[in-house]
């Protein structure tokens, strides 16, 4: 703050609290935090909407579920402390933390928990993620701290179902306004949402386990890369979780003030090509296309550097990732050959739908120029989340290809289904994907995982390009951010400033 | 003139009434269904009917319409889509912004404008004039985005006079959110000052060139006493009339500035609706905006069938 | 502007040659606009490094004797990228231009033709209303509902054309129809459109080229801001407003990246609004104080 707007400020009738604002507010206070996010959640309910940007504000902070994602992506205790399940797998019953207590005063009791999974997994739920909750046969209250979970069929997975945003509690006395004034348990309170600008949440004093060491958190949402960059420099955020320009982070990391996290998301990003329809029907032209793509120039050029290479649907960080990058090395010699060994008519003319991401519209550009020199003329076509969601993604699956990065953790099934957008329809794939989800041997399951990884690299079903990374740019001194993202979060209650 | 008023009032009420039609027609034919942005990309098929059920999107395109209208005469704006909050609330609190952003751009405007037009008439054919309208050429020239760009990265990223963007709030007192509106205000004032000191100048000097003011300078009138007691008055009438466009132009146009320097005004909601297919908002801003564009020319034409009987005619 | 003449306000004898010659407005614009056509045109035949053409190694380098204005992200060369982009934004504006011309003259004649009655009111009523409409609000609804194109830039800037054409068309007409070489003409039992086309058309051709010129150049900074919100020319096709767009992250360290394609903005823009000024004055040495 220079001293010209520190005199303007002292005329000023409440000279004290405009001079605290009028400076970098944030880095006086220093036990406050404001955190820059590109994505603003439309609404604050995590179980009616799979905009992962509510996620990203709310879990752990204001909601908690019975389990928790760590940050290495561990499913851990949360509002259940413990569990016990039974014999045959199909009954759990979770013993409840004393003394919680949802924002609004009322007790956090095995009722809520009847509530939030009944509500979720009803026939008129508007969860977004039903199919989380769809082996649950009963939820019953037995005391105040006890539920006990029935399933249908034993799910090895349940927990690290639990643990989603979606399945976090909720209150009945508070859902109704839960859209615009969330209540939790969680060590924060919603504070006060600016739509358009920012939402800031508040210490909860009377938070059941460890207090969060911030006194407030206000997420900023700033969803232009350069904006972010600017805000970054100026001060006006001390933390930007998922920083979208990657060619800004050297200048970051050369600048004491501030520190670089370089972790990895679950996301893998790919050239989806539509399996179902020609030309990419044909595992020639597929092949073709991901000879002639260059890794190495797409994360360069559009990620500048940062991204591990994918050659499978797999996260490289998980023990079962097989490298299979080699089988689509870069060769557009052999690509120009598969195309001729295809029959198909050069220059081949296919449409490239790309979402708004920076990944996609930067590495799109760069496909399409790799792809022109092996004779495939990808004409781009930029849309808006909406309506790649319902053109390409849901509906009609109207798209030749299309860049993506799928986020979900362990996600690799998702492709076993031939109504997917990918349109990959292997009989084959689909006996190793369901032998995987009933395989409780830790060996055999690794190895029909490597199954899967393999074969859909051999199928070429689509082109694998990277494991996104995950980029967290902190101003020197806050401490206690997640490195990597098992999960859309954003967990503040271990983070504090360091000076 | 009362004929006059009425007559022009009715046109303004059909001009509405069109335009509405007009909007809610183009907002029907964008792509992307709203629920299914609101339920994300694993949303089930009956947890989507339902939504759309809820949101009235399975109704009949008529009474949808017919809805909308009959909300917006009664002040009631819908709920978003995509906020879950009264769609008035969310305008309301973006005209926080936007609105003291046009005035503010416009203040800039006419206090550059009124002395750099004045002196240039003045000097006319001097050095100082050349140079002058040599700069609004300039001015009207530079794309507001671009300038914004170059002011962010002296001002905010070297100098680190001004936040690089976002607003303050009106909460956190007056000063700092006037700071953090002061370069998205210059940006949008300089193509604007740039017009408006020309205008100026030429409204002068046609003023000047009238019968009565070379009448007045022939009976010893110094030019200047010409400039300051007579010109300026006459000159004001075109200048106000452009004026007025300005601010509706401001208004509305600060949708690729409030961008640059992501202020949650109007502009920034309109981008943020259209994307998420928040349709109920698209339609409402743009409404408004179109209310505020007409409600200003109307109020122009009046104002100058005041003043002068003849276009009362017309 | 050039006053040396004018004080009088009386149009000068010379002829329209050297009229044009003495009008430093008219040369330095179409110095500009020839620089900016010419490099349009070259781009065609000839330009240093094809546009399409990553070199992704070879990114971002500031300019140096093989790249003269540099290079981008993506290592493609910022002067052909300009010089195409120059194409790109004269087939906007110039088509945009067009739709409104072709639309709005000859709604103005009519109008003027039938002036006072209720088509008239009608036309200029439509008029207002298309103004009354947020133009970049509109513009960016259209691009939203049909895609973000080219042609969907076009078709969004064009529309605001046709009032601008309209209303000067009909107010320079108006003048016209109490002419008496229109009364003649009249006489001589000719219809209405036949004298909106054979004698109004022609004389108020000049005013149609000052602000065909004037809303060239307004187009050029409209697809501009179209495309650097992303709904202009779609990538691959080099568009100056993209530039823009893309070099904004590296503006901290890579400025040649955002200078040039906005200075190539600014110069072209300058210099069809000085060529429209020097039209004006050359056309008519009257009109030259109203500019607005």
């Amino acid at each position: 703050m220079t001293n010209a707007l520190r005199s303007v400020a002292k005329t000023a009738a409440a000279a004290s609290v405009i001079a605290l604002t009028a400076g970098t507010g944030a880095a006086m206070a220093q036990d406050s935090l404001t955190l820059g996010l590109q994505l603003e959640p439309p609404h604050m309910d995590p179980t009616s909407a799979a905009a992962g940007a509510i996620d990203q504000v709310v879990y752990a902070n204001v909601f908690e579920g019975l389990t928790r994602f760590g940050p290495d992506g561990s499913v851990n205790p949360s509002l259940a402390r413990s569990w016990d399940i039974s014999e045959d797998g199909l009954t759990y019953t979770f013993h409840l933390v004393e003394g919680a207590k949802f924002h609004d005063g009322t007790d956090f009791e095995a009722t809520d928990v009847v509530f939030s999974l009944d509500r979720a997994r009803a026939e008129d739920s508007v969860n977004a993620q039903k199919s989380l909750f769809a082996g649950i046969e009963s939820v019953e209250a037995l005391d105040p701290a006890t539920v006990q979970v029935t399933l249908s069929a034993p799910d090895g997975m349940f927990l690290f179902k639990m643990a989603w945003g979606d399945a976090v509690m909720v209150a009945p006395e508070s859902i109704e306004t839960i859209t615009t004034n969330p209540v939790g348990t969680g060590a924060f309170t919603f504070g006060n949402w600016v739509q358009g600008d920012s939402i800031t949440l508040q210490k909860n004093p009377d938070y059941w386990g460890e207090p969060a060491m911030l006194d407030s958190a206000t997420f900023k949402f700033i969803s232009d890369p350069t904006a972010a960059f600017a805000a970054m420099m100026a001060g006006d955020v001390d933390v930007f979780v998922a920083f979208p320009a990657p060619e800004n982070l050297p200048q970051f990391d050369a600048d004491p003030r501030y520190n670089v996290l370089i972790g990895n998301t679950e996301g893998e990003t790919i050239v989806a090509m539509n399996n179902a329809r020609p030309p990419f029907d044909n595992k020639l032209v597929r092949e073709a296309v991901a000879h002639a793509i260059n890794r190495q120039d797409i994360i360069d050029g559009a990620m500048f550097g940062y991204g591990t290479p994918i050659g499978t649907f797999f996260a490289p960080h998980n023990p079962d990732y097989v490298d299979l990058t080699e089988m689509s090395a870069y060769d557009p010699e052999a690509a120009k050959a598969l195309l001729e060994e295809a029959g198909v008519e050069l220059p081949l003319s296919v449409k490239m739908t790309l979402p708004p991401t920076s990944y996609a519209r930067r590495g799109g550009e760069i496909v399409a120029a790799q792809l022109r020199e092996v004779g495939i003329v990808a004409q781009i076509e930029n849309v808006e989340w909406a309506q790649w969601l319902e053109n390409t993604f849901r509906n009609a699956h109207d798209y030749d290809l299309t860049i993506i990065s799928h986020t979900e953790p362990m996600d690799i099934a998702s492709l076993a289904d031939p109504d997917y957008y990918t349109g990959y329809d292997n009989p084959a794939f689909r006996e190793v994907i369901d032998q995987i989800a009933v395989e409780s041997d830790p060996e055999v399951r690794s190895d029909l995982l490597g199954q899967a990884q393999t074969m859909l690299a051999e199928d070429y079903v689509a082109g694998f390009l990277f494991e996104l990374p995950l980029h967290t740019v902190a101003k020197t001194g806050v401490e206690g951010l997640w490195i990597n993202m098992p999960t859309q979060a954003t967990d503040l209650t271990g983070v504090y400033w360091d000076n | 003139m009362l004929r006059f008023t009425l007559t022009r009032l009715l046109s303004l009420c059909l001009s509405l009434a069109v335009a509405s039609v007009v909007i809610f027609a183009a907002i029907e034919v964008l792509p992307g269904d709203p629920a299914s942005i609101m339920l994300g990309v694993n949303a089930q098929p009956d947890t989507l009917a339902a939504l759309r059920a809820e949101l009235g999107l399975d109704q009949p395109m008529a009474a949808r319409y017919l809805d909308w209208i009959g909300g917006l005469l009664r002040g009631d704006f819908g709920i978003s889509y995509t906020y879950r909050t009264p769609v008035v609330e969310m305008i309301g609190d973006r005209l926080a912004v936007s609105l003291p952003l046009a005035l503010f751009s416009l203040a800039l405007t006419i206090v550059i404008a009124f002395p750099v037009g004045i002196w240039a008439a003045a000097r006319r054919g001097s050095v100082a004039d050349v140079a002058i309208m040599g700069l609004t050429q300039l001015g009207v020239a530079i794309p507001n985005f671009w300038f914004a760009m170059l002011m962010v990265l002296v001002f905010a990223i070297n100098l680190q006079w001004f936040s690089a963007g976002g607003f303050a709030g009106w909460d956190a007192g007056l000063f700092p959110a006037l700071k953090s509106l002061t370069l998205p205000a210059i940006a949008l004032a300089l193509p604007q000052a740039s017009i408006l000191a020309r205008v100026m100048r030429s409204a002068l000097l046609d003023t000047l060139s009238e019968d009565f003011i070379r009448t007045a300078r022939a009976k010893g009138l110094s030019r200047r006493e010409a400039l300051w007691r007579h010109a300026l008055r006459n000159a004001l009438i075109p200048v106000l009339t452009i004026i007025g466009m300005q601010f509706s132009f401001l208004l509305a146009g600060g949708i690729i500035i409030e961008n640059v320097f992501y202020l949650p005004g109007l502009g920034r909601l309109i981008f943020q609706a259209i994307s998420a297919r928040d349709l109920i908002v698209v339609e409402s801003v743009v409404m408004l905006l179109v209310f505020a564009v007409i409600v200003v020319n109307f109020l122009v034409e009046l104002a100058y069938a005041a003043v002068d009987p003849r276009l009362r005619a017309r | 502007m050039s006053h040396s003449q004018t004080e009088t306000g009386a149009p000068t004898e010379q002829g329209t040659l050297a009229a044009a010659l003495r009008n430093r407005n008219l040369i330095l614009g179409g110095l500009l606009t020839l620089v900016f056509l010419g490099a349009a045109l070259i781009s065609f035949v000839w330009v240093p490094y094809d546009v399409t053409q990553m070199a992704i190694a070879n990114k971002i380098k500031p300019p140096y004797a093989e790249h003269l204005l540099g290079t981008d992200h993506y290592g493609r060369d910022i002067l052909s990228m300009l010089m195409v982009g120059a194409r790109t934004s004269i087939a906007v504006a110039v088509l945009a231009v067009g739709i409104g011309m072709v639309i709005g003259v000859p709604l103005g004649l009519w109008a003027a033709a039938k002036r006072g009655s209720l088509l008239d009111e009608v036309i200029m009523r439509g008029n207002d209303l298309v103004f009354a409409f947020p133009s970049l609000v509109i513009a960016v609804m259209i691009t939203a509902a049909f895609g973000p194109s080219a042609t969907n830039a076009i078709v969004a800037i064009g529309i605001f054309n046709i009032p601008v054409f309209a209303r000067i068309t009909r107010s320079g007409a108006l003048t016209l129809w109490n002419r008496d070489f229109i009364l003649a003409a009249r006489v001589a039992g000719k219809g209405s459109a036949r004298i909106s086309f054979e004698h109004i058309l022609p004389n108020v051709l000049n005013l149609l080229i000052v602000q065909g010129t004037i809303q060239f150049s307004l187009g050029i900074l409209a697809e501009a801001g179209l495309s650097y919100v992303g709904l202009g020319a779609q990538p691959p096709t080099p568009s100056w407003g993209r530039m823009l767009a893309d070099s904004q992250t590296f503006i901290s360290f890579a400025p040649h990246m955002a200078l040039f394609p906005g200075l190539a903005i600014l110069l072209t823009v300058l210099g069809l609004n000085l060529m429209g000024d020097g039209l004006r004055d050359l056309f008519d040495p009257k009109l030259r104080r109203g500019r607005t």
